[in-house]
């Protein structure tokens, strides 16, 4: 199974303002442990919204709106992508994630699991999808 | 929190601190039995008190813990045993002493080297392939009796038999806790490369039962090999071994067709190769060929399944290279199951002819005289030339050679297809 750790923005990721040294820290030795225990299996931080952009659709119009957005909390600021045994195997993993704001400040995780290809019904279009050669098999 | 979400959180805890759990324990009880008895009793504890307080911040820390207190409880009754006989008496007290300042260093400790000795131990050459890779998936994989019996298909009491004489054997033996220095670490290292290899081949290419393959048990064998990767990071063989391993996980879903027949290497949809393992298979390979040094024989064998993973069609695979790739690996690792491997990559490289020229000579090599893959290899290539007759009866003697419903099903498949011509 593999599971999903979404970090969510902060005024200070979208800010773009790296963390400092001790946060660094934190998240550099809590994936050390995810590598030590063979779970890690990609990683990635993403940069500031206002470098981003979004497409909105409304029937056949679509309207491109360029960031920064409001709402840092609605926002994806990284991710780290676990495969693991069970659920909570991943919650255990989830528990022990630092808190990605600096310093006593707010900050919020979400965790979800990922589809295998093999969860959605059989379908001319999901054996398409599978041709791409993405999305996790197991 | 309900007791059965407790459970499975308790589960998830063991899973992640039992190997470093007994590892710390080991060092300072000296005994791996009694230490994974011990963590067993930690275990115990936590079943007893988690669902009533929840679980402890540092799960870890609370487990290693409760396991000092029992171990130094159980050394203190031996102590006092062992003071009828005075002159024993002040020694062991001062070993007791030691052994608590020892525990205190454990528990802040960092424990690599630990869970690295544990991991020699378990390998360790003095017991068998089976007891190895019994031990291992025990106390490394964090897995219970019941799932390694289940994984290989045998009686639990078997699995707990050999856990049991395995831990004796070491105890006998006095292998000691340690991680093997020198020249003795090349050798142990291909051991306990060895036992990780095999437990992914056995879920890979199931060797008996129903199921082709058993991907849980190469998730696992894939997990060990992470893990490993992480302690010993200058041994280029390590990342080699999870490069090839990566790459052959990431087939794991096109090598099985429909109804769960096994599909071969040149017939799998690529498009259902996994994108995501074979960037971190490449990634380990590049590791293993950077720390420089001649390839071994793991990281060849990445290096030819790397091949294979690049090529968007088996007509683009670069054949030549990996024809050369066994030619090295030849040189360093001989076997006939290379030599059969090499048959078929010359066959594809420069014909049909050439390879079966290859194959030919390992006809009469007693090691493969049971071994379905050559008849079923020498069948492939007499159909191309045409010759269907021969062929045939080489499928039908590697479809009466296989342990593998499946496998037997596809080959008798291929030898009904020879009648046609």
């Amino acid at each position: 199974m593999r599971y999903m750790i979404i970090v969510k923005g902060s005024r200070d990721s979208e800010a773009g303002v790296m963390p400092e040294e001790k946060l660094i820290a934190a998240m550099t030795t809590y994936h050390e442990e995810l590598v030590k225990s063979g779970v890690l299996l990609d990683v990635s931080g993403l940069q500031p919204s206002s470098k981003g952009w979004r497409i909105k659709y409304s029937g056949g119009k679509r309207t491109v709106i360029d960031g920064p957005f409001t709402e840092a909390k609605e926002l994806v600021a990284g991710y780290t992508l676990i495969q693991v045994k069970s659920k909570e195997e991943a919650m255990e993993w989830a528990r022990r994630y630092p808190n990605p704001a600096a310093d006593g400040k707010e900050g919020e995780i979400e965790v979800r699991q990922l589809f295998e290809l093999d969860d959605l019904p059989p379908s001319e279009a999901v054996e398409r999808f599978r041709k791409l050669g993405v999305g996790g098999k197991e | 929190m309900t007791a059965s979400d407790t459970r499975g959180a308790i589960d998830a805890v063991w899973r992640i601190e039992s190997a470093r759990l007994i590892a710390g324990l080991t060092r300072i009880v000296r005994d791996l039995g009694l230490a994974e008895d011990l963590a067993q009793d930690a275990l115990v504890a936590a079943l007893e008190q988690w669902p009533e307080a929840g679980v402890p911040d540092n799960p870890g820390a609370w487990l290693m813990a409760v396991a000092k207190r029992r171990a130094i409880d159980q050394l203190r009754r031996r102590t006092l045993l062992e003071r009828k006989h005075e002159e024993l008496g002040r020694e062991l007290e001062a070993q007791r002493e030691m052994a608590e300042a020892d525990f205190d260093a454990a528990i802040n400790d960092d424990v690599g080297d630990d869970l690295l000795r544990l991991v020699f131990t378990a390998c360790h050459p003095v017991l068998s392939a089976e007891a190895r890779v019994a031990l291992t998936l025990r106390l490394l994989g964090g897995l219970t009796t019941e799932e390694i019996a289940r994984a290989f298909l045998v009686p639990e009491p078997t699995v707990a038999q050999r856990i049991v004489r395995a831990k004796r054997t070491l105890a006998e033996a006095r292998v000691p806790f340690e991680v093997p220095r020198g020249e003795e670490l090349a050798a142990r290292l291909s051991s306990v490369l060895e036992v990780i290899y095999l437990i992914f081949n056995e879920g890979y290419t199931a060797t008996a039962g129903d199921d082709w393959v058993r991907p849980a048990l190469c998730q696992e064998a894939l997990r060990l090999g992470r893990i490993v990767a992480g302690l010993v990071v200058k041994e280029p063989e390590v990342h080699g071994l999870v490069a090839l391993m990566e790459i052959q996980a990431s087939r794991l879903g096109a090598r099985i067709g429909p109804s769960g027949e096994p599909v071969l290497l040149f017939d799998q949809d690529r498009g259902r190769w996994d994108q995501l393992l074979i960037r971190r298979g490449l990634a380990a390979l590049e590791r293993a060929e950077k720390l420089g040094g001649a390839l071994g024989p793991y990281t060849l064998q990445a290096a030819i399944a790397a091949c294979h993973a690049r090529a968007h069609t088996p007509a683009e695979t670069d054949w030549e290279r990996i024809v050369a790739l066994y030619d090295a690996l030849a040189q360093i690792a001989p076997s006939p199951v290379v030599e059969l491997n090499r048959g078929v990559a010359v066959a594809m490289a420069f014909g049909p002819a050439a390879g079966l020229e290859v194959v030919d000579t390992l006809t009469s090599e007693p090691s493969l005289e049971g071994y379905h893959l050559l008849p079923s290899v020498r069948g492939d290539l007499l159909s191309k030339l045409g010759r269907f007759d021969e062929a045939r009866a080489e499928f039908e003697r590697a479809a009466s050679l296989t342990r593998n419903a499946r496998e037997r099903k596809l080959l008798l498949a291929r030898a009904a297809a020879c009648e046609r011509g």
